[in-house]
């Protein structure tokens, strides 16, 4: 291979004594893509940071740049040394035209007059060459969110940056924009750049990365070349331990042949849902695949009656049920863990006790109305040691915890009315591994106890991993059901064939 | 290269010392928040006691600044309830002089004279509930549904009246608005309506802090969609808290009336809703809702009551007084923007 473009030599980065980097070495190449993994906290984003120049490196260690040693000082240093860094936030500003953005901070002025032909002229073959289909004189409000992040890499090119940092660039993607955004990182990579890649997503990892460096408590645990690159390996380097359990499934796999729970019957909303019918058994863990779009989120917010239907009806346990706001589904037993656990799941202001104890409050008052402070606390204190929740303690806003443990503690509150059927949409969305495989084990429990599960999942190995049985919906509908049997486990092929409607070209 | 190392030594102490003032930072945040604006009221006081030549700490004067602080510590106390919901009730004043109305030509009835005070009351809840039903039910913006019953409120006040000033010298219970309750007799007093307020911050308190309905008024305030699949009654709270601020605005129309042994539908109350809603934001409550406290309230309505009569105390010209509160209600909100800074949005 040639030689190294980026050679960081026993980098450490400490905190008042707290070591969050510990003498890093890490090595990237001209053309190639260099995946970066560990755990939340693991350390990715202090290395990022101080690639940026937002962090000094403690003294002592080397960063080297095409074999000269450099110094990244200040948020322009990194931008200087020729990196450029696209966060899971963008950054663009959207009142601003796409040339503007791209020029931000360096734009290009006649007499002291913004010179926006120039401008606009200047960005033209950039634009060309990633194959954007927007003019530089669009506002970045009107592009979509893959779009946007085209511009955000123009910008990187623009400035002649020879290393690309990307951090979980797919997040907020479509599956279709996700995949024309990785013909772009490969054509980046043919262009000579290096890019580093990170993300907690196997799949991601699989289909681009050429090596995959894995970060755990600020250390680098690990290389591998892309022939060595598999699942067990790269999860038992980021947690630690073997992981053979990483998917817990301890739960009666003949769960599907018990009672039916949730029946669901034609639902529709006469927009994006058209007509869905699924049953859940107890003791069951369905899952509920598709493209993003197909429609899975919607149904789940019309069994809940979080949006009104046109048609469809409900069953519990064998009895029609009406349900029209999601307070009397959680009234009947059916709780609903949001997709969006900050815009309508927690209240990031209160403490996690009134987090966790919000849907029970009215059970527990005194008196119909005065809450009863010591069954909360004792609720709150149960939910933290029984999900292993991490916070200094049950009193501290939900806002300050991170991913993972404000997962946890939404779980809770939904555990709390002790559910007959539970519909976790995403359930790990933006979770570490390590909270991640506690999630898994957690859902593996309450099927145990006999609860109905409904996972909605665009994470095909975590629905392959928990669940018995696999509802596929696409457009609206439902496409198809996966089953487990004895004989074969559930496989990746057959739902992504339903979901993107191969299945007939396959039979 | 030891020219190199001292350097960066130098830069780590420099890094250290950002970093200490940082923390430093966060703590007289952290300080500031849970102080609320105590110490400035403290501050105040002290102030305006040497600058008025120890004519502010008598008893008497304080007297004077409860009952003043009285009636808007009622409307502040119902504006917080509304604001944590993230709303804005702009109609009390004129809700004040409606009820006040109301309860003046209710208290000259010969038989039912003796009910006046429930009818104002009853008279500020209706408003409230009328203001809470657009609002929650048909979705409409708090600021202009309230913008709508300031003005039209008002009209209904004068109509009330004929619009003329109605007097009442012989009005029941008339020692609500000029009586005190003795503490201690010969040495202590507290005016009633002072009493009022007081018992109106407890209740509120009560309500707010340790009961159901308290968690899920914040818990609409401080996000409404997650309030609304957490299984939260949305619109029974909001009518509840609107309902609330026109009950207290009605119950602040019969303190006013109790005290002037009259009600003018034209001039009573007029612009009210602002000094209440100065104490709410003096009082640390977020304007988007979700985090605040009455307490809090409650200094923030002392302050603009001893900022009013310090400011006669000290001499201060009428048309000054105006400018001071103005800058005092542009440097409460620059608080509110400083203490959201530093809280757990993330």
């Amino acid at each position: 291979m040639n030689d190294p473009i980026l050679e960081m030599r026993g980098v450490s980065k400490s905190f008042f004594g707290i070591k969050a980097l510990r003498t890093v070495d890490l090595t990237v190449y001209a053309g190639e893509i260099h995946a970066l993994m560990g755990e939340n906290g693991a350390g990715k984003s202090t290395l990022m940071k101080i690639l940026s120049g937002a962090y000094r490196p403690d003294p002592g260690g080397e960063i080297r740049i095409e074999g000269k040693p450099v110094r990244i000082e200040g948020p322009l240093g990194g931008r200087a040394a020729g990196i450029s860094i696209i966060y899971q936030e963008l950054s663009l500003a959207p009142n601003l035209s796409v040339a503007e953005n791209i020029y931000l901070g360096r734009e290009v002025s006649r007499s002291g007059f913004l010179a926006r032909g120039a401008m606009r002229v200047g960005v033209g073959p950039i634009l060309e060459r990633l194959g954007a289909d927007f003019l530089p004189s669009t506002l970045v409000a009107h592009l979509s969110m893959g779009q946007r992040q085209l511009v955000e890499i123009a910008r990187a090119l623009h400035v002649r940056s020879k290393i690309l940092i990307m951090d979980e660039p797919t997040t907020a993607l479509s599956a279709g924009e996700s995949e024309r955004l990785f013909a772009l990182i490969r054509q980046l990579r043919a262009e000579g750049l290096a890019i580093i890649y990170i993300s907690h997503r196997m799949d991601e990892v699989y289909a681009l990365g050429d090596r995959v460096t894995v970060l755990r408590d600020g250390r680098l645990v690990g290389s591998l070349d892309k022939q060595d690159i598999r699942a067990d390996t790269i999860v038992r380097l980021m947690v630690g331990r073997d992981v053979s359990s990483f998917y817990k499934k301890d739960h009666d796999p003949e769960a599907g042949k018990g009672h039916p729970v949730l029946t669901a019957i034609d639902m529709a909303d006469g927009q994006r849902v058209k007509g869905c019918s699924l049953t859940v058994h107890a003791g069951e863990v369905v899952g509920l695949a598709g493209l993003i779009g197909a429609g899975r989120t919607e149904l789940a917010h019309l069994i809940i009656g979080a949006a009104p239907r046109i048609s469809g009806c409900l069953e519990l346990e064998g009895r029609p049920i009406d349900i029209r706001t999601p307070g009397e589904a959680l009234e009947a037993g059916i709780a609903y863990l949001t997709e969006d656990r900050k815009a309508l799941g927690l209240f990031l202001d209160m403490s996690c006790l009134d987090n966790i104890n919000l849907a029970v409050l009215g059970r527990d008052a005194k008196l119909g109305w005065f809450l009863d402070r010591d069954k909360a606390r004792e609720r709150a204190d149960r939910a933290f040691v029984g999900l292993s929740i991490r916070a200094a303690n049950v009193g501290v806003p939900a806002g300050g915890l991170s991913g993972g443990n404000q997962q946890k503690v939404l779980l809770s509150r939904l555990l709390a009315i002790v559910p007959k059927v539970l519909i976790l949409d995403e359930p790990t969305r933006g979770v570490d591994v390590g909270a991640k495989s506690e999630i898994y084990s957690i859902i593996d429990n309450l099927a145990k106890a006999g609860t109905a599960i409904l996972v909605i999942s665009s994470d095909l190995p975590e629905i392959i991993g928990i669940c018995d049985r696999v509802i596929v919906m696409r457009s609206g509908l439902v496409a198809g059901e996966v089953r487990r049997t004895e004989t074969a486990p559930l496989n990746q092929e057959d739902i992504m064939a339903f979901a993107t409607g191969m299945e007939h070209l396959d039979a | 290269m030891p020219d190199n190392g001292s350097t960066q030594a130098k830069a780590a102490t420099a890094n250290g010392l950002a970093a200490a003032q940082a923390t430093k930072r966060q703590r007289i945040r952290l300080m500031i928040r849970a102080a609320g604006m105590l110490p400035v009221l403290l501050l105040l006081c002290a102030g305006f006691h040497y600058l008025s030549d120890g004519r502010f700490f008598t008893g008497q004067n304080l007297g004077i600044v409860l009952q003043q602080a009285a009636v808007n510590t009622v409307l502040a106390a119902g504006m917080t309830f509304v604001i944590l919901t993230g709303g804005i009730d702009l109609s009390v004043g004129s809700i004040l002089a409606a009820a006040a109305m109301a309860g003046l030509t209710m208290s000259k009835l010969p038989e039912l004279g003796a009910l006046w005070l429930p009818a104002a009351v009853l008279t500020g809840l209706g408003f409230g509930i009328v203001n809470g039903a657009l609002i929650a039910l048909l979705r409409l913006p708090p600021f202009i549904v309230t913008l709508g019953s300031l003005t039209a409120v008002r009209g209904l006040a004068r109509l009330l009246g004929a619009d003329t000033t109605v007097f009442n010298p012989s009005i029941p219970y008339a020692f609500i608005g000029n009586g005190s309750l003795t503490l201690i007799p010969g040495v202590a007093s507290i005016p009633w309506l002072s009493v009022i307020a007081l018992l109106v911050i407890l209740v509120s308190w009560l309500v707010l802090r340790r009961t159901v309905l308290g968690v899920h008024i914040y818990a609409v305030g401080g996000n409404e969609s997650a309030a609304r699949l957490a299984g939260i009654k949305v619109w029974a709270v909001l009518i509840f808290v609107y309902g609330v601020s026109g009950l207290l605005a009605g119950l602040g129309g019969a303190m006013q009336a109790a005290r002037l042994y009259a009600a003018n539908g034209l001039q009573l109350g007029q612009s009210y809703e602002l000094d209440a809603i100065t104490a709410v934001i003096l009082g640390g409550t977020s304007f988007v809702g979700g985090i605040g406290s009455i307490w809090g309230t409650l200094v923030g309505a002392l302050i603009i009551a001893v900022l009013s009569n310090g400011l006669i105390l000290t001499g201060v010209s009428d048309i000054w007084q105006y400018v001071i509160k103005g800058l005092v209600i542009i440097g409460a909100v620059a608080l509110d923007r400083y203490r959201l800074q530093g809280s757990a949005r993330t």
